[in-house]
C-alpha cells in the first residue's frame, strides 16, 4: 500500500528500459545527456543499476544534488567555532559529523570536548534548549528546499514558544539557480534534468520554468523508485527528440504542480534569498537563504561572535568539477587513494549520498561491475 | 541470599557501590560471599583462590575475551550481564568449542545501585546455566563516579573444540553461505535503547546463546567449513573478514537476506543499514552446496534458527570483496564500515 | 538529499501526528498538510509531513507506465511490417 514495491517491479522497469532503448535507436550517433541534481537519485541510480539498463548513448550526471557536499570551508569553519564556545550546544544532522573544513571538522573537536548532538529532525533542538537555559544551542541549517521549511517551522515555534537560547546557523540552498548556473557554464552540456522528487514537493514546477523557457530544457520530477527514474528518463528523452521541451511531474502520486504552499509561505516569512558560496561553483546569486531581519536575533551567524580561522581548501581536492558533472570520481587523482570513505578529503566522499561516496560503495574502483545487462 | 546491600551498615544509603568495594578488604570479600558467590555458585568458584584449577579432557581449546560496555545496561530483550555471558560463549561455539569455563571482571562506577548490579548478577547466572557453562573466577575493581558508564563486564572463556574435520577447510567458489536469522535486530534494539531517537521501534535484542544452533549441525555431522556469529559491524564486517585478502568473493542476494520488515523501515527512516548493525544472537555458516538444504533443515528445526536462510554464494570477482545484488540489477560492494553509522537525513 | 519515507497517519493532535510504518511509531509535524485524515500515507522528512501520498495517483502512474511499455512494444512490431522484418 506504500507504492514502494510496485515501483521496483523488475520485468515492468527492463520494459521500460528496452523502450527508452528503442526510442533512440534511430539516433544512435546522438548523446544524450540528463543530470539530476539530487544525493537521493544519485543513490538510487547506482542501487538499482539503471546506468546499466540505459542505452550507451544516454548519459545520466549527477549533479551539485547534495547539500553537504556545496557546503564551503567556510561554514563548516564557523560551525567548528562555534562549537568551541563552551556555552554552546551544537545540534546538527548526523551528515555533517566527518565534513572536512579549512583544518578540522565536528567529530574532531567533539572528541576534544565540543557539546555536538546529533538530532534526526531540527525541532528536537528545542527540548534541549530549554533544557540548557545557560547554553546557547545553535542548528547548523543545512539542506535544500525540502529541508529548510522544516527548519523555518522550528524557527517560528521558537519565537512561539519564547525559547530564547535557540540559533540557527543558516547555511540552506536553491536548487533552481544552482541548475541556471549550470547551464550557463559552457563547459556543461546538459539536455534534460531529472528534478528532484521532494525539494519540488516543496516549490512545485514552476521554478524550473525558466529552463525549458529559456534555455529548451526540458525538466521531469520523478521519484526514487527504479519505475520513476525509468519513467522520467523516457519522458525527457522523448521532449528531447520531439524538440519540445517542457516541465512534466512524474512523481503525481506526492508532488503537486504548485508545490506546498504553506511549506512556500512558511519559507518566504521565515528567509530571504540571498547570494551564496557553492563549493566547487562559486558564487550563485540568489541561490541561498538568510535569516530575515525580524528573525535576526536567531541568527547564529550574526549574533554569536566567533573567530574563524583563515580559509583552506586541499589542494588536488576536484569536488568543485565533480558537483558539475564536469568529470567522474575516477577521474580525480585523489580518489580511491588518499580519498576514501575512511579518510575523506572532500564532502563528495564524505557525505553519504556525495557522488564520490555513492561512487565508491556501488562501483568501488573498476567500473565494469554496475554495467550487469547490458542490451 | 540476602545480598551485601541489605543489612551491611556500611554500604551507603540505599545500597550503592563504594570505592571501597573494590580495594580487596572487608567490602570486597562481602560483596564476594553475599552477591558474587551465591549465584554464580559452582564448586570450581568455591575456594575463592587467586584461580580457579580447571580440569579439562581435550588438548584442542579454544580461548575467548570479550569487553561489555553497552549503553543502556538494560534494553529490550537482554542486558548487559546476559550480553556478556553469552557474548564469549557464542565466540567460543563459533569456533567449533563447546563453552566450558568462564572468568568475570567487573569495573563498577561508585555509586552504582546495588539492586542493579544484583539483577546483572542474576541475569549472567541465568544466562550461564542455559548454556550451560561455569563462571568460575573473577574480579572486582570500583572507579570513582563518571570513570565508568554504571558497569563494565570483561568475561573470557574457555572451552574443548569438536572433532569436527570439515571446519576450517578451504571454501570454494560455489559454496553457500547461510543465516540462521533475521539481521540488525540487536543493533537497532541498542539505538531505540538509548531514547534519543525520535521512534519507537517494537524490536528486542536477539541476544541468545547460538550453542544449541552449532550444536545441531555438529550432531547432524554437517560439512560446515566457517562459521562466524556477526557482533559489532554486522553481516557486511563478519563477511569481509571472510574474503578479505583472498582469491574469493561473497555475492549476496539483496532479496534473499531475512530482516525484520520493522528494522527494515527504522533504517530506511533513519538512513542506516540492517546489514552494518550488530546481531548477538545469529550465526553465519559456509557450506558445500550440496549440504545447503540439509543446513537449513537441521538449522530450522531449532527454536533460534526458524528463519535460516541462504542468503549468498562464494565466488571468484571480485577477489576479496562482499558484493550485494540488489533487487534489481544493480550491485553494490560492501566495504568495511568507516566510522559510526550516522543516522542520516540528507 | 530528501531522504523521505512514506507512513501511515494513525492519529491526529493538533499539529503533531502519530505516524506508523511496519511497527515503527513516530511523531512528526503535520503543519504543512492540514487536511491529512487519519489512514492518510504522508511523506515524511526529519521529523515533518511535507505531503500527502495519494494513492489513486500512485495506480494511475502505474497505469501510465504499462501504457508506455504497450505503446513502445506497439511501435516495435508496427516497424517490423507485415513480412516481419524490421524496417524503419
Amino acid at each position: 500500500m506504500k507504492y514502494l514495491e510496485e515501483f521496483r517491479d523488475l520485468e515492468l522497469s527492463h520494459k521500460l528500459a528496452d523502450g527508452i532503448r528503442r526510442r533512440v535507436k534511430p539516433f544512435q550517433d546522438r548523446e544524450i545527456v540528463l543530470m539530476e541534481v539530487c544525493g537521493t537519485h544519485t543513490m538510487a541510480i547506482h542501487k538499482f543499476g539503471i546506468k546499466g539498463m540505459l542505452p550507451e548513448s544516454v548519459k545520466l550526471l549527477s549533479g551539485p544534488g547534495c547539500p553537504v557536499c556545496v557546503t564551503p570551508n567556510e561554514y563548516m569553519d564557523r560551525a567548528v567555532a562555534l562549537a568551541r564556545r563552551e556555552d554552546v550546544i551544537l545540534t546538527t544532522f548526523g551528515d555533517m559529523m566527518r565534513v572536512p573544513g579549512s583544518s578540522s571538522s565536528l567529530e574532531k573537536v567533539r572528541a576534544r570536548g565540543a557539546d555536538i548532538r546529533m538530532v534526526y529532525s531540527c525541532r528536537d533542538s528545542l527540548p534541549l534548549a530549554r533544557e540548557h537555559p545557560d547554553k546557547k544551542i545553535v542548528f547548523l541549517g543545512v539542506g535544500f528546499e525540502t529541508t529548510s521549511p522544516t527548519i523555518a517551522a522550528t524557527l517560528e515555534e521558537a519565537e512561539k514558544q519564547g525559547v530564547r537560547n535557540f540559533y540557527v546557523l543558516c547555511g540552506h540552498k536553491l536548487i533552481p539557480p544552482a541548475m541556471k548556473a549550470l547551464v550557463e557554464n559552457r563547459d556543461v552540456k546538459v539536455q534534460g534534468f531529472i528534478c528532484p522528487a521532494h525539494v519540488s514537493t516543496i516549490i512545485g514546477a514552476e521554478p524550473y520554468q525558466f529552463l525549458a523557457d529559456e534555455y529548451g530544457i526540458p525538466c521531469v520530477i520523478a521519484g526514487f523508485e527504479p519505475l520513476d527514474i525509468l519513467q522520467g528518463v523516457a519522458m525527457l528523452v522523448r521532449m528531447i527528440i520531439e524538440e519540445r521541451p517542457a516541465v512534466m511531474n512524474q512523481y503525481q502520486r506526492v508532488a503537486h504542480l504548485r508545490g506546498n504552499p504553506i511549506a512556500q509561505q512558511l519559507l518566504s516569512r521565515v528567509f530571504e534569498t540571498c547570494s551564496s558560496a557553492w563549493r566547487g561553483i562559486g558564487e550563485i546569486p540568489a541561490s541561498g537563504y538568510r535569516i530575515s531581519d525580524a528573525l535576526a536575533h536567531r541568527d547564529a551567524g550574526r549574533v554569536i561572535d566567533v573567530e574563524v580561522e583563515p580559509l583552506r581548501e586541499h589542494k588536488g581536492c576536484r569536488c568543485g568539477e565533480i558537483l558539475q558533472g564536469l568529470i567522474d570520481p575516477c577521474q580525480c587523482p585523489l580518489y580511491a587513494e588518499t580519498c576514501t570513505p575512511e579518510n575523506p578529503i572532500g564532502p563528495c566522499m564524505v557525505s553519504s549520498e556525495g557522488t564520490c561516496a555513492a561512487y565508491y560503495k556501488y562501483v568501488g574502483i573498476q567500473p565494469d561491475l554496475s554495467k550487469g545487462g547490458q542490451g | 541470599m540476602a545480598g551485601p546491600g541489605k543489612n551491611s551498615g556500611s554500604e551507603g544509603p540505599g545500597g550503592h557501590v563504594l570505592l571501597a568495594h573494590g580495594d580487596g578488604g572487608l567490602l570486597t570479600r562481602r560483596l564476594i560471599e553475599d552477591l558474587f558467590l551465591p549465584s554464580f555458585d559452582n564448586p570450581e568458584l568455591h575456594p575463592l583462590l587467586d584461580a580457579a584449577r580447571i580440569r579439562m579432557e581435550s588438548k584442542n581449546l579454544a580461548f575467548t575475551t570479550d569487553s561489555h560496555v553497552v549503553n543502556p545496561i538494560f534494553f529490550p530483550g537482554s542486558d548487559i550481564g546476559r550480553l556478556s555471558v553469552f557474548g564469549s560463549c557464542n565466540d567460543l561455539a563459533v569456533m567449533g568449542a563447546r563453552p566450558e569455563y568462564l572468568s568475570c571482571g567487573f569495573i563498577l562506577e561508585e555509586g552504582l545501585e546495588f539492586e542493579v548490579l544484583e539483577r546483572v548478577v542474576r541475569s549472567m547466572q541465568d544466562a550461564a546455566s542455559s548454556v550451560p557453562v561455569k563462571i568460575v573466577t573473577g574480579d572486582t575493581k570500583v572507579v570513582e563516579r563518571g570513570a565508568a558508564d554504571r558497569v563494565f563486564i570483561n568475561t573470557s572463556g574457555v572451552g574443548p573444540r569438536l572433532a569436527w574435520p570439515s571446519l576450517g577447510r578451504a571454501i570454494k567458489p560455489g559454496d553457500v553461505v547461510i543465516s540462521s536469522g533475521t539481521l540488525g535486530d540487536h543493533g537497532m534494539a541498542i539505538l531505540a535503547a538509548r531514547g534519543n531517537l525520535a521512534l519507537k521501534v517494537p524490536i528486542e535484542s536477539d541476544c541468545a546463546s547460538i550453542w544449541p544452533l552449532v550444536d545441531a549441525l555438529y550432531q547432524d555431522k554437517i560439512g560446515v567449513k566457517w562459521m562466524r556469529d556477526p557482533t559489532r559491524g554486522g553481516l557486511a564486517t563478519a563477511l569481509n573478514e571472510l574474503v578479505a585478502g583472498t582469491a574469493l568473493a561473497v555475492a549476496l542476494e539483496e532479496k534473499s537476506i531475512p530482516v525484520k520488515e520493522s528494522v527494515d523501515s527504522a533504517c530506511e527512516i533513519l538512513g542506516l543499514d540492517p546489514l552494518y548493525m550488530a546481531n548477538e544472537g545469529k550465526i553465519l555458516v559456509v557450506v558445500k552446496s550440496g549440504d545447503a538444504s540439509r543446513t537449513l533443515e537441521v538449522l530450522r528445526s531449532e527454536p533460534l534458527g526458524k528463519n535460516a536462510a541462504i542468503i549468498g554464494r562464494i565466488e571468484k570477482e571480485p577477489p576479496g570483496r562482499v558484493l550485494l545484488r540488489t533487487g534489481i540489477g544493480g550491485t553494490r560492494l560492501m566495504g568495511l564500515l568507516s566510522g559510526n553509522p550516522l543516522p542520516r537525513i540528507c | 538529499m530528501c531522504l523521505a519515507v512514506p507512513m501511515r497517519v494513525e492519529d491526529i493532535k493538533g499539529s503533531r501526528a502519530r505516524v506508523e510504518s511496519a511497527g515503527v511509531i513516530m511523531e512528526v509535524d503535520v503543519s504543512m498538510v492540514p487536511e491529512v485524515m487519519p489512514g492518510e500515507y504522508v511523506i515524511v522528512h526529519a521529523g515533518f509531513a511535507i505531503e500527502r501520498l495519494k494513492p489513486d495517483e500512485a495506480e494511475e502512474t502505474l497505469n501510465l507506465i504499462r501504457q508506455m511499455v504497450d505503446a513502445m512494444e506497439e511501435d516495435e512490431r508496427e516497424s517490423k511490417g507485415p513480412l516481419g522484418r524490421i524496417g524503419r
